[in-house]
């Protein structure tokens, strides 16, 4: 168990810069996922704190200390790799133990070390098996075990569950989540699954073309992304974003419809631009009374999904497209005019053309 | 998942597509391996003009045939040398060349060239690099006060031949070791670094026995290149001089059929090659191969 340290971290290969600073603070214990569409650098951020990539400028500390140019095997570190990167010659209990015996531990030792953290995976039975006769979700928690059984100062998960089927990857989401609260050990854990990201993780960072987009608990990205590629990135299906006029107080918007949405709070204090990007996301309209409505959508197409029902269609006469997610089965007409309302915490204004959030 | 099968309705046409492979078979293997155990129970009087049958006396010729004898241990130890020394050079040069990432197109090219040479051709390249009176190399060595002529000394002509040997055949390893190499996962030797294996373990533990399935073809392919394949090496350099130092016994075989004018003898030497290198084969599939498998 650890802290660590992120410090205004580059990355080039060759000319080509893919991480351009990132700065992360990550405390004792803290599951932090590193959530970004393929190739925003989250593997290569990973790659560095783990010591298989040498940084090009910065400082990563472990438990404080400079670990830049460390090894890999000095940093006292596990990694779990996307293809489990098991040792395919070796049984089960060989692959736990390498480390083990790397580090010169008595046999009794590794043997205890091995048997418990098999019976916390459930892999007892499997001990003796080689990894081409076990099942995914099995190579899965061997690669798991092998991280385990060194007690670490740091886990690194790259992309560990891509490549089970979806039930899998449900059911190993969360034996990862029992088992980091039971250990409690300072996790580090690369994913594109935003399921996965919102779940599992207590801080995020959401990182976009090798900039660090935003970095927060859950809640905090889902409820006020710091701008709108985070916005974006995060939500299913995604958050609905079209231009808008501020309003004189800077409290209220003006769409093109001619209709307006109120602002929480202090509203856009500062802002130059006239036109901004508004998002709201598809759960967060509500259908109302027309007396109370602000804005009318025109339905399009409807999806039934069961859980919820999902409805596209335009702002008032031919404006935007939006999507709207209701709960449970609704049924519309097609060309329907919907009379909705938005809260005011709901509605997200960002910059037009840096995407920043304005409110 | 169905496999999609072809079907032919022509009952004579999948003979047809085995003929050329079977001709084959029958015409350059299975023919002249018959004759040679036909041959290898008849005596041939010395002109030629008739032949009795004899059972095995040629074989028991053979065998108390001291110089006979030396050509086996010659045999064992050269393709020995030549299958070990060719696999690990291959494999230090394989193991080089997998790091080098900028200059590693043209590094990879020279060293499969010499596999383009013939045979008989390297040998005559060595032949004439370390001949002692014209040759550079044997020059050089003079020039240190080391007295090089493999047509007297016995040991440096078994060295020669088997160098030559081997400098060719490193090609050919190194071609399967780079390709094996390559096909090791990456995040296997890094799973191992993070593990805290240093480098030298690293290969030891993880690459060398990954590459076990490549190393049990080669040994398979290296025995039989160190058998038969190099006879033009020695026939080039040393013509299994001196004192038979290195008549290996495919070069015997030739030498006492053709020169020798020993049909009989001969024939019963490559009868007993053939039975080795067949027993040989057989040991490696069934003792080397349970190995590998992983």
């Amino acid at each position: 168990m650890a802290n660590a340290t992120i410090e205004n971290v580059k990355k080039s290969f060759g000319d080509v810069e893919v991480l351009h600073g990132i700065s992360c603070d990550i405390r004792d214990g803290e599951f932090i996922v590193i959530l970004g569409p393929s190739g925003c650098g989250k593997s290569t951020l990973l790659r560095l704190i783990a010591g298989l990539e040498k940084i090009t400028s910065g400082t990563i500390k472990i438990e404080e200390r400079v670990v830049n140019d460390l090894e890999p095997a000095d940093r006292d570190i596990a990694m779990v790799f996307q293809n489990y990167a098991l040792y395919p010659h070796m049984t089960v209990f060989n692959n736990m133990a390498y480390g083990l015996k790397i580090r010169k531990m008595t046999k009794e030792e590794i043997r205890n070390r091995v048997h418990k953290a098999a019976e916390i995976l459930e892999l007892s039975e499997l001990l003796n098996r080689k990894p081409r006769q076990l099942s995914g979700g099995q190579r899965q928690r061997v690669a798991m075990g092998r991280c385990i059984v060194r007690e670490p100062k740091l886990f690194l998960f790259d992309e560990p569950l891509s490549n089970l089927d979806a039930k899998l990857r449900v059911q190993m989401r969360l034996e990862i989540r029992r088992l980091h609260q039971s250990l409690n050990i300072t996790s580090i854990y690369v994913t594109h699954d935003q399921v996965e990201a919102m779940t599992l993780a207590d801080r995020l960072i959401v990182m976009d073309k090798g900039f660090a987009g935003q970095i927060g608990t859950p809640l905090e990205v889902y409820e006020k992304p710091a701008n709108k590629f985070v916005a974006g990135f995060i939500g299913s299906p995604a958050m609905n974003f079209f231009d808008a006029e501020m309003a004189g107080d800077g409290k209220s918007i003006r769409l093109s419809s001619g209709e307006g949405l109120q602002l929480s709070g202090e509203g856009v204090t500062e802002t130059a631009e006239k036109t901004v990007t508004v998002g709201i996301r598809p759960e967060h309209f509500v259908i109302c009374d027309e007396n109370k409505a602000q804005i009318h959508l025109r339905t399009d197409l409807v999806e039934k999904l069961g859980a919820d029902t999902l409805v596209h269609g335009y702002f008032k006469d031919n404006g935007d497209a939006l999507t709207l997610r209701l709960n449970g089965i609704q049924h519309f007409d097609r060309n329907n005019l919907l009379p909705m309302w938005v809260a005011p915490e709901n509605v997200h204004v960002f910059n037009q053309q840096s995407g920043d959030r304005l409110n | 998942m169905e496999k999609q099968r072809v079907v032919f309705n022509n009952k004579v046409l999948p003979y047809m597509l085995l003929a050329p492979q079977v001709a084959i078979t029958l015409v350059f293997f299975i023919w002249p391996a018959s004759q040679s155990l036909f041959l290898s129970v008849l005596q041939q009087d010395p002109f030629g003009l008739s032949s009795t049958f004899v059972w095995f006396d040629n074989f028991s010729t053979i065998f108390t045939d001291e110089i006979y004898r030396k050509s086996l241990g010659t045999t064992a130890i050269f393709s020995l040398l030549v299958t070990l020394a060719s696999m690990s050079v291959a494999l230090l040069l394989a193991v080089l060349a997998n790091r080098v990432l900028f200059t590693g197109r043209v590094y990879k090219t020279l060293i499969i060239w010499p596999y383009a040479v013939a045979t008989m051709v390297a040998g005559v390249l060595w032949y004439f690099l370390f001949n002692p009176t014209a040759g550079i190399i044997s020059h050089l060595l003079k020039s240190m006060n080391y007295d090089w002529n493999h047509g007297l000394y016995e040991g440096q002509a078994f060295f020669l031949v088997v160098f030559a040997s081997v400098w060719r055949q490193v090609s050919y390893n190194f071609i399967f070791f780079l390709a094996g190499l390559q096909s090791i996962p990456p995040s296997l030797i890094e799973a191992s670094a993070i593990d805290g294996a240093s480098p030298f373990r690293r290969f030891w533990t993880i690459v060398f026995p990954l590459l076990s399935p490549t190393s049990f073809f080669l040994i398979v392919v290296n025995v039989v290149y160190a058998f038969f394949d190099t006879f033009g090496v020695v026939d080039a350099i040393t013509g299994g001089g001196p004192n038979h130092a290195t008549d290996i016994m495919v070069f015997k075989v030739y030498h006492d059929g053709f020169k020798g004018l020993d049909y009989g003898g001969s024939a019963a030497q490559s009868v007993i090659l053939m039975g080795v290198v067949i027993l040989l084969t057989i040991i490696q599939f069934r003792y080397i191969e349970r190995k590998v498998h992983y």
